[in-house]
């Protein structure tokens, strides 16, 4: 009455097999899918925006401006007749970038630090933990924005203030993880047997660690493009004239009264793309470990 | 029907349960998977009937479908659950509920999770009383601390008003007996009741279990994958595998002449204390193979990929469970 | 209990010591001068120099870090740069304002989401929970201020209905708030699902059941209570989030709270304002989460007697 030697595999087997059941449940995920589809839409809008652009983003043409969309321009024109549809296009890029940049900075330093803080334990720990309760004294957006009043406008500096604030996130998500996988029995085997500390944080406790990644990852791009929109829009993100969402709306606003539509759109372009990563975030979390907790 | 019709309703016949022909099914992602393939079983008044097997095979399921707690769909089934005369499994929810913990009580495994965190432990035993047989708070209270002190827990009146997290596992495990026997039902359904528990606390509850049950003369179904057990509290043993029943007898002629393969193997595989010493060294014995998923059943007899005595026609054809007589059941065609 | 708020208690004041000083090196590690910004482009040397003895920018860092926390705990956060008016006065303006909107937002997403979310973990799957789960995945990917400007454009610019920003009566309460609460409708609906889902698949539900209670017994006695518990953690920290982060629809509905405060500060570089008002902030956030611990310990009995 014995079970087939099942427990004895190293973690790493483990993984095999997991990862190919985790890839089936995913592609059955309409969420996913669909999240999914909408991000490769927009990844495909920015990587093609010159060629697909109908026009300059840049050019202004104050003859034409502010008219609602029509048929040579779809999507109407702003406050300087630069074709909203274009910039949006454009705009893609910039969202699109920052998303990137902002989970990498989180990623390369949230992660790392999360992995030591729990599975070292004790002052390191206790100090990594003050601070991370430090930056989180304060709800992300402001945070943000306070970085920003030190650092300044811009891109560059858009990411690097947004990506801070996202830091502690990760340093939280991957420390309760490491705690947990810190206890399981395979590490205890795999320090008896001698291994070293590096070795078993890449090779037993990161893999464990990846779904909550993930899945915070794929969120954490919407929630990047939405802070990055925010500071747009009060003038202290990206800079105009370059087209970011944001910054378009928060342009746009002064004419709400009679041409809504250069608001609305760019709106639009930003709701989408948190809609699909919040999707794809969620049908992560669905298929990758249907336990993990919103 | 009310709560005391109910109870009415079963004095009359010597079985107070009779499965007949229980199909259990389930619809998952893969397909239509069937966890309990075809059980009868029937529980005499007053005994104390062992339900054993591997995980997975079926036996708990089996037991929460006479409770109806299976969330239905996906599961479906077949055959009838009779309870008295009355079949379980049309019953309507309420008449469900009126036996739930009423007539039928049922004590699960894990008692760590299976009480409720936020809830004092005299209030959760309160309720069921309360809820069947219609008592103020007041009253329901005392019955709880009673009850308490009925299973041996010290000072009961002060555990009544404690939270669960504050017992130990042992103490948990009463309090769930308890709260099971509270409105003295004829059937107590024991799903595991002792295997997250140490051993020496597992001797304890399992005797007071048997106390209780001569106490208020209840039927006990006991479901373990322990043999052990079994031999020491039960009147009659039913072995299931993959979900059928696959060998029934009483328990000093199962011990002695098990007659299915799988049955004896299991009794080989327990290890004898000085055994060693006596015949020597004998090695431990093991089934060989796995549990079949239930996704993926072998043809005919779902044991013979792993059965020692496999014949030709054991991969062709399923057995039919044989009544030998004298209470001794088998399915395997060893014995056709 | 008692030794559990007073471990938190502590836990915050290494906290705050370190936001404070973390603000302090911020805002002098700045690039540009302080006391020019404060003289304007016109001023003389002399009158920089004032200035910055002034602000006791010339002494050594310690003793301005030491002066700093002095003031601070008189509650002395100076004065605005932009206006002269003591900070702590301004701050304390329009706290109410914010303070307003945040409860009625609060108020608002509790009253909706967390029966929403009670409703669609029921019957999971179903048309009402595909409904909740939909409308709960577009609130929290909306973006507040768009969503602010919208219903501008859609109650004051077109149906004339409501006021497009400023205070006065409740109909300048409604769009902020109701801008303000749906992504928290949205996020608490959400958690509140996912909460009660993973309750009814615990253990003890089941023993519920087997007792014969009624299903809707089972829900609202056995498994809410359990589910409500790290609901509240997210209510209070939504609570706390929303005192700091209504920036966004302040601006939109020019609506005269901390969050203006800060933008306006921020792009006049009003640095003692801006410094005061983040401490503040800080210190509210820290308070919350202190409330919401405590509360935290009165809903679980697990807490109370570690």
């Amino acid at each position: 009455m014995t079970e087939a030697s099942a427990k004895a595999a190293p973690a790493a087997h483990r993984q095999d097999g997991e990862w190919k059941r985790r890839w089936a449940r995913l592609r059955r995920n309409r969420a996913a899918l669909f999240g999914g589809s909408m991000i490769l839409l927009y990844t495909l809008i920015a990587l093609l925006a010159p060629l697909i652009s109908p026009g300059d983003p840049a050019a202004p043409n104050l003859i034409s401006a502010l008219e609602g969309p029509s048929a040579g321009r779809l999507l109407g024109t702003d406050e300087l007749g630069r074709s909203i549809l274009a910039r949006i296009i454009h705009g893609s890029r910039i969202s699109l970038l920052i998303a990137l940049g902002v989970v990498s900075v989180g990623l390369l330093i949230g992660v790392p630090t999360g992995l030591i803080s729990g599975y070292y334990g004790g002052r390191v720990d206790f100090v990594i933990q003050r601070l991370t309760d430090m930056m989180l004294a304060f709800p992300g957006f402001l945070l943000a924005l306070a970085l920003v009043s030190v650092l300044g406008v811009g891109l560059k500096n858009t990411v690097i203030s947004i990506g801070i604030s996202m830091i502690p996130l990760y340093i939280r998500l991957v420390r309760a993880q490491s705690l947990a996988v810190r206890e399981q029995v395979y590490v205890e085997a795999a320090k008896a047997v001698g291994t070293r500390d590096g070795k078993i944080l890449l090779h037993h406790v990161l893999p464990n660690v990846m779904v909550p990644i993930i899945v915070q990852t794929s969120l954490g791009m919407g929630m990047a493009i939405l802070f990055a929109a925010g500071l747009g829009f009060l003038g202290l993100g990206v800079q105009p004239p370059q087209p970011e969402w944001g910054a378009m709306l928060g342009s746009g606003r002064s004419y709400i009264f009679h041409a809504p539509h250069v608001a609305t759109f760019p709106g639009l372009a930003i709701f989408f793309a948190v809609l699909g990563f919040n999707l794809l975030g969620d049908g992560l979390r669905d298929a990758l470990d249907p336990r993990m907790k919103a | 029907m009310s709560a005391t019709g109910v109870q009415a309703a079963v004095s009359q016949s010597q079985a107070i349960l009779a499965l007949q022909g229980l199909r259990v099914h389930f619809q998952t992602y893969e397909g239509r998977v069937t966890a309990v393939d075809g059980v009868d079983l029937e529980v005499q008044r007053g005994e104390t009937l062992g339900l054993v097997g591997e995980s997975g095979c079926g036996k708990s399921v089996t037991a929460l479908s006479i409770l109806r707690l299976l969330p239905s769909p996906p599961a479906s089934f077949e055959g009838r659950i009779l309870f008295g005369d009355m079949d379980l499994l049309k019953l309507s929810p309420e008449k469900i509920r009126l036996i739930r913990g009423n007539a039928i009580s049922m004590i699960f495994q894990e008692p760590m999770t299976s009480l409720n965190p936020v809830m004092t432990v005299g209030r959760q035993i309160a309720e069921a009383v309360r809820l069947h047989q219609g008592v103020s708070a007041q009253e329901g209270w005392e019955r709880a601390v009673d009850m308490l002190r009925l299973v041996q827990i010290p000072s009961p009146r002060q555990r009544a008003r404690e939270y669960p997290h504050r017992m130990s596992g042992g103490m948990r495990q009463r309090a769930m007996i308890a709260m099971a026997l509270s409105c003295h039902p004829q059937l107590l359904l024991a799903d595991e009741p002792t295997t997250a528990l140490d051993v020496t606390i597992q001797a304890q509850i399992m005797d007071l279990m048997l106390r209780l049950k001569e106490e208020f003369q209840t039927s006990i179904v006991l479901i373990t994958h322990d043999l052990g057990l079994i031999a020491e509290t039960a009147a009659r043993v039913a072995v299931m595998y993959a979900g059928q029943l696959v060998e029934e007898a009483g328990v000093k002629d199962l011990f002695r002449q098990p007659l299915h393969p799988y049955t004896q193997g299991l009794l080989g595989s327990i290890p004898v204390i000085g055994h060693k010493f006596e015949t020597g060294r004998r090695l431990l014995q093991e089934i060989p193979g796995v549990v079949p998923s239930l996704l993926d059943m072998p043809p005919g007899c779902p044991f013979h990929p792993r059965c020692s005595q496999v014949m030709e026609v054991c991969s062709r054809e399923a057995p039919l469970l044989l009544d030998k007589g004298e209470g001794r059941k088998v399915r395997c065609w060893l014995w056709r | 209990m008692l030794q559990y708020v007073i471990k938190r208690l502590l836990y915050t004041v290494p906290v705050l010591i370190g936001i404070s000083i973390l603000l302090f090196i911020m805002l002098r590690a700045l690039p540009g001068d302080p006391a020019q910004v404060l003289a304007g482009e016109l001023a003389s040397q002399e009158d920089i120099q004032n200035i910055r003895v002034q602000l006791g920018l010339d002494k050594p860092i310690h003793v301005q870090y030491a002066r700093f926390l002095f003031r601070l705990s008189h509650l002395d956060l100076g004065r605005s740069a932009r206006t002269q008016n003591p900070v702590i006065q301004e701050i304390w303006a329009r706290l109410p304002n914010t303070f307003l909107l945040a409860v009625v937002a609060t108020g608002l997403a509790c009253l909706i989401g967390i029966p929403a979310g009670i409703i669609s973990a029921i019957k999971p799957y179903g048309w009402l929970d595909n409904l909740v789960t939909s409308g709960a995945l577009f609130g929290i990917s909306m973006p507040v201020f768009w969503l602010g400007l919208m219903l501008v454009v859609v109650f004051s610019v077109i149906l004339h209905w409501l006021p497009a920003g400023g205070t006065g009566g409740v109909e300048h309460v409604i769009l902020p708030s109701v801008t303000l609460a749906a992504f928290v409708v949205a996020f608490i609906a959400r958690m509140t699902r996912s909460s009660m889902l993973e309750v009814l698949n615990q253990d003890y539900i089941t023993t519920a059941r087997s007792k014969g209670l009624q299903e809707k017994v089972v829900i609202i006695r056995h498994a809410l209570h359990n589910a409500l518990i790290p609901i509240i953690t997210v209510i209070g920290l939504q609570f706390g989030m929303l005192l700091g982060g209504a920036v966004l629809t302040e601006t939109v509905f020019a609506w005269p709270g901390l969050g203006r405060l800060i933008v306006d500060s921020i792009l006049a570089r009003d640095y003692p304002m801006i410094q005061g008002v983040i401490l503040i902030f800080g210190l509210l956030y820290i308070l919350v989460n202190l409330v919401v611990d405590m509360l935290y310990a009165l809903v679980d009995p697990r807490i109370r007697y570690d």
